[in-house]
């Protein structure tokens, strides 16, 4: 079945439930911003959010109260500092307890190479000696049956809904990136629906170096958000707002002005 | 002369640490800034790698975060994150990863995770990234960081990234640890290397101008000294020209 193209209103409605565990990927480049915002303005309760770098997409989904659980590799703000509404979650329980998962990028990336083969766990060299094992059960030892060597397993995400923003696709659903393409491909092939974002819709994909293409088939929804990235970047489109990274540090550390924030850019 | 910040003495100080024609693991912040100017300067085929992807990145300017636009137009190679940690960084293919910390003690465990309890912490730290598969992985890792007793402490919090564990022989090699793991710690008072019968990080050089005083000052643990102590001469001009005209 091919991709349905729909708008970014309707499919956060149809894809994303209350409870669900959804990533929302992008490693710097191509951040489905758009799309977070609407998961916050259709009040979306109890996700478990998973993302290597929670970035400040995932600061204000946790602030604005959308999340449960949050499993990641690094929380912070690329450049800046800290982010500021995870936090606040974290060590002061606003506006609710976080739970969290807490992994290398190493175990987040085979995590999502797991989903996508569809496999139950991943192998790799990795955590050893580090206390991310005493604190996250998602991490195990195993022993290589072929040469008795001790190595690490880390399993699926069991994700539900995978979301990414691309380039471009065509009017058939197909999609095409380009750029640094993170784990996206991984998250849509080891989600059971999958939303993807893009600058636009085109008759034809022109071939670009080193792009990704994922056929329509793979893909739930297409739809078309220009701009869906920002203040992260489209390669060929626009360029990281690092200011606006830079004015989030200001707008995050309180909880007032978040608020305010929230109200005049997301919900209004 | 010229007046200089602290952070610009220790990036230009970790530059000159970098050998032409090695591959680097390179982080953001001071490490990232250090690797850029190296490039530049001494080494210029010192080949940046960035755990975005970018393989071979050969930025004009200081990229904020570690998957600017910039790193991928300008590397040889563009991979994704799981074959960056899966094919390049596992197999030790990378010979030095540069890395930052909040806190470091001295075998040279590091702490980038919290302060104080795991469960209810006095600060939350950005977590772990790419630095614990980094430390354990690649060739050697030179640790970039301002000195201070808050920093530079007895034993860390929270060991994110493994060192040389309890300074025990074979610590590393026990755990399977392919790499040799830190070896130089630069600080804007100087140098600090592994004792490599102690696993112990010893003050070796310290900045033009800076005294032992300050260093000892400066450490949660009691600081030793190499017999011969060197002198590390002060940026020169053309390095800091250069350093400031990356951040423009």
């Amino acid at each position: 079945m091919s991709a349905k193209i729909t708008t970014l209103r309707d499919a956060v409605a149809e894809l994303v439930h209350d409870g669900d565990t959804i990533a929302l990927e992008g490693f710097t480049h191509l951040i489905p911003v758009a799309a977070g915002h609407e998961i916050i303005r259709q009040g979306r309760r109890d996700l478990t959010l998973v993302r290597m770098t929670p970035d400040i997409v995932y600061d204000q989904l946790i602030g604005a109260g959308c999340a449960r659980k949050l499993v990641f590799s690094w929380g912070g703000n690329p450049g800046v500092g800290s982010l500021h509404r995870l936090r606040d979650a974290v060590e002061n329980g606003w506006p609710h307890p976080l739970e969290i998962e807490e992994h290398s990028h190493a175990g987040m990336a085979n995590r999502y190479a797991a989903s996508a083969a569809g496999l139950p766990f991943a192998v790799m060299r990795g955590y050893t000696g580090t206390d991310l094992v005493k604190h996250t059960p998602t991490i195990a030892r195993i022993t290589c049956p072929f040469t008795g060597e001790e190595l690490t397993a880390v399993p699926n995400l069991g994700l539900d809904v995978a979301i990414i923003h691309a380039q471009r696709a065509d009017r058939k659903g197909n999609v095409q990136m380009w750029g640094l393409t993170g784990v996206q491909k991984e998250a849509v092939l080891g989600a059971r629906r999958s939303l993807v974002t893009v600058e636009e819709i085109v008759d034809e994909l022109e071939p670009m170096p080193n792009q990704v293409v994922l056929p329509s088939w793979v893909v739930t929804a297409v739809a078309e958000v220009p701009g869906g990235a920002r203040p992260s970047y489209a390669q060929g489109y626009y360029d990281r707002d690092n200011d606006a990274y830079r004015a989030w540090d200001p707008i995050s550390r309180d909880r007032e002005a978040f608020t305010a924030w929230l109200k005049s850019e997301v919900l209004a | 002369m010229t007046d200089f910040a602290p952070d610009e003495l220790l990036t230009i100080a970790a530059a000159r640490e970098l050998t032409d024609g090695t591959t680097t693991f390179v982080g953001i912040g001071p490490p990232g800034a250090a690797a850029n100017l190296a490039q530049r300067t001494h080494a210029p085929n010192l080949v940046l790698v960035y755990e975005s992807g970018a393989i071979g990145a050969k930025p004009d300017r200081l990229p904020l975060s570690i998957g600017d636009g910039i790193l991928g137009e300008t590397a040889d190679a563009v991979v994704t994150v799981p074959e960056m940690f899966n094919y390049w960084v596992q197999p030790g293919r990378i010979d030095v990863g540069f890395l930052g910390a909040a806190q470091i003690d001295r075998y040279g465990n590091i702490n980038t995770t919290v302060i104080g309890d795991y469960a209810s912490p006095k600060v939350r730290l950005p977590g772990a990234g790419g630095a614990p598969e980094i430390a354990a992985n690649c060739g050697e890792v030179i640790v970039i960081l301002r000195q201070s007793k808050r920093a530079f402490v007895e034993r860390v919090e929270f060991v994110t990234s493994v060192g040389h564990g309890d300074g025990s022989p074979g610590y590393r090699e026990r755990l399977g640890l392919r790499g040799r793991g830190p070896v130089k710690i630069i600080t804007d008072l100087g140098k600090l290397e592994v004792d490599p019968e102690t696993r112990e990080f010893v003050m070796t050089a310290l900045h033009e101008g800076v005294t032992r005083e300050q260093a000892i000052e400066a450490t949660g643990w009691e600081l030793r000294f190499a017999d011969d102590v060197a002198t590390l001469p002060l940026p020169t001009a053309e390095e800091l020209e250069t350093l400031r005209s990356l951040k423009a």
